[in-house]
């Protein structure tokens, strides 16, 4: 290769003018040749080749998986045995072929927020050997404002209120409370504090930061009626709007619901303790009951794939 | 003679009949203290949704849900709340001064009720 800086083929521009002295130039800096493009926020590498040169090696991505809904306590006919459940849930996670990174629980770990009740999780779920990130569900919040559950499963930094943000892997994720303040008639609430931590928490971040967003009540309307609704849901969406790539992780209603908007996708959980009814199709959002060869197969956990190059993908797995 | 006696015993009669319709009216009319003021919990909302009762009277929330329900105050005034309730179990609150108490169920704020004491 002709590499002297001031030829005539080291200065002319090729289609996307770029000079062979500018490229030169980066690859000094870059120390391997890979050209690197952005699309949908999401950066794509690209090897060049250019000789002999030792294999590139794409960015390693992470998987993390997701439970939800554990409701420790709960023993009614929809399922009386909600710690075995959570367990095959764990067991399946363990015999995943490769460890996670790490395991969110987006909320109701408990069912009454009852001590025996945050024991009984911490404990099955340290079982699993995983670092867990925790999200309140309204059933763990009952009576003391969530004193209990923050402070056995309060996230590392976490603000007053409860929420708090952390990175792994290149990725952003932001964990919400929503489940308090509630005020009569409503469903979930993120409140104007957390809103401005939001807003605050985002600002100088670049729009090709992948970001995923866990909050235990749905932050769009699925069925407001049942509470299934964030009425304040649209601020936060509003400041996510800018990025490449946004997953919105929720629980709550016990059951698979996903949209995608845009750059944005979002996506209910299954629980590990009961199913509930799809929206409207019953009198209330309680507890459905099923045969017992039935309740496995409504009944599961999410694991999460990212990949730098491809951004976000979730599987969802049913305990049978 | 006649209509002397004949007035007596239509006056008897009339007063007799005031009287049994008296006591008619008497005995129907709602008896606050016999009738239980009870609000049930079920299928994800309180029944009836807006009680009154005179003061005095207490009030006493029964869960017949699977699910867990709270009681908890929701406009000035009197303060109440619940601890969560399980299937079954109860919450009673003594309402003694007139006024209109709204309250919600703090884990599900879709459900809401009023008791109205006058």
């Amino acid at each position: 290769m002709d590499t002297t800086p001031n030829t005539p083929r080291a200065t002319k521009a090729d289609d996307t003018g770029q000079t062979r002295r500018g490229m030169l130039k980066c690859l000094a800096w870059a120390g391997t040749g890979v050209l690197w493009t952005v699309a949908g926020g999401v950066p794509k590498g690209v090897e060049l080749g250019f000789g002999p040169t030792a294999a590139y090696a794409e960015p390693a991505g992470f998987s993390f998986v997701q439970i939800s809904d554990t409701h420790m306590g709960f023993k009614a006919e929809a399922n009386p045995d909600p710690n075995a459940t959570l367990q095959l849930a764990l067991d399946r996670i363990a015999a995943l072929p490769a460890k996670p990174a790490m395991m969110i629980h987006t909320g109701d770990v408990t069912h009454l927020s009852k001590p025996t009740e945050f024991d009984t999780a911490d404990q099955l779920i340290k079982g699993a050997r995983l670092d867990t990130h925790f999200i309140p569900g309204e059933h763990d919040v009952i009576g003391d404002d969530g004193k209990q559950f923050f402070a056995r499963f309060g996230g590392t930094g976490a603000n007053s209120g409860g929420w708090y943000s952390f990175d792994q892997g290149g990725v952003h994720f932001v964990a919400l409370v929503n489940v308090m303040g509630f005020k009569p008639g409503t469903g979930g609430t993120i409140g104007q504090d957390q809103l401005e931590w939001l807003a605050a928490d985002l600002k100088d971040r670049s729009a090709s930061t992948p970001i995923v967003v866990l909050a235990h009540v749905p932050l769009w309307p699925i069925y407001p009626q049942w509470g299934w609704s964030t009425g304040d849901g649209d601020q936060a969406m509003a400041y996510l709007k800018r990025f490449g790539s946004v997953t919105i992780l929720n629980g709550h209603i016990h059951q698979v619901v996903q949209k995608v908007e845009g750059n944005v996708s979002f996506r209910t959980a299954l629980s590990t303790a009961f199913p509930q009814p799809e929206a409207g199709t019953a009198p209330n959002p309680g507890p459905m009951k099923v045969s017992a060869e039935k309740l496995k197969t409504l009944l599961g956990l999410r694991q999460v794939d990212y990949v730098p190059a491809g951004g976000v993908a979730a599987r969802d797995m049913t305990l049978a | 003679m006649m209509r002397r006696s004949m007035l007596r015993s239509l006056a008897l009669l009339a007063s007799g009949m005031l009287l049994f319709f008296a006591g008619l009216a008497v005995t129907t009319l709602p008896n606050f203290a016999a009738v239980p003021a009870v609000v049930t919990i079920g299928n994800f909302a309180f029944s009836p949704p807006n009680l009154t009762v005179p003061p005095g009277t207490t009030v006493t929330w029964t869960n017949t849900d699977e699910e867990p329900h709270t009681v908890v105050s929701a406009g000035p005034g009197k303060v109440f709340k619940s601890g969560g309730l399980d299937t079954d179990e109860k919450f009673s609150v003594a309402f003694d001064q007139p006024g209109t108490y709204t309250y919600f169920c703090s884990v599900h704020p879709q459900m809401t009720g009023t008791i109205t004491v006058k």
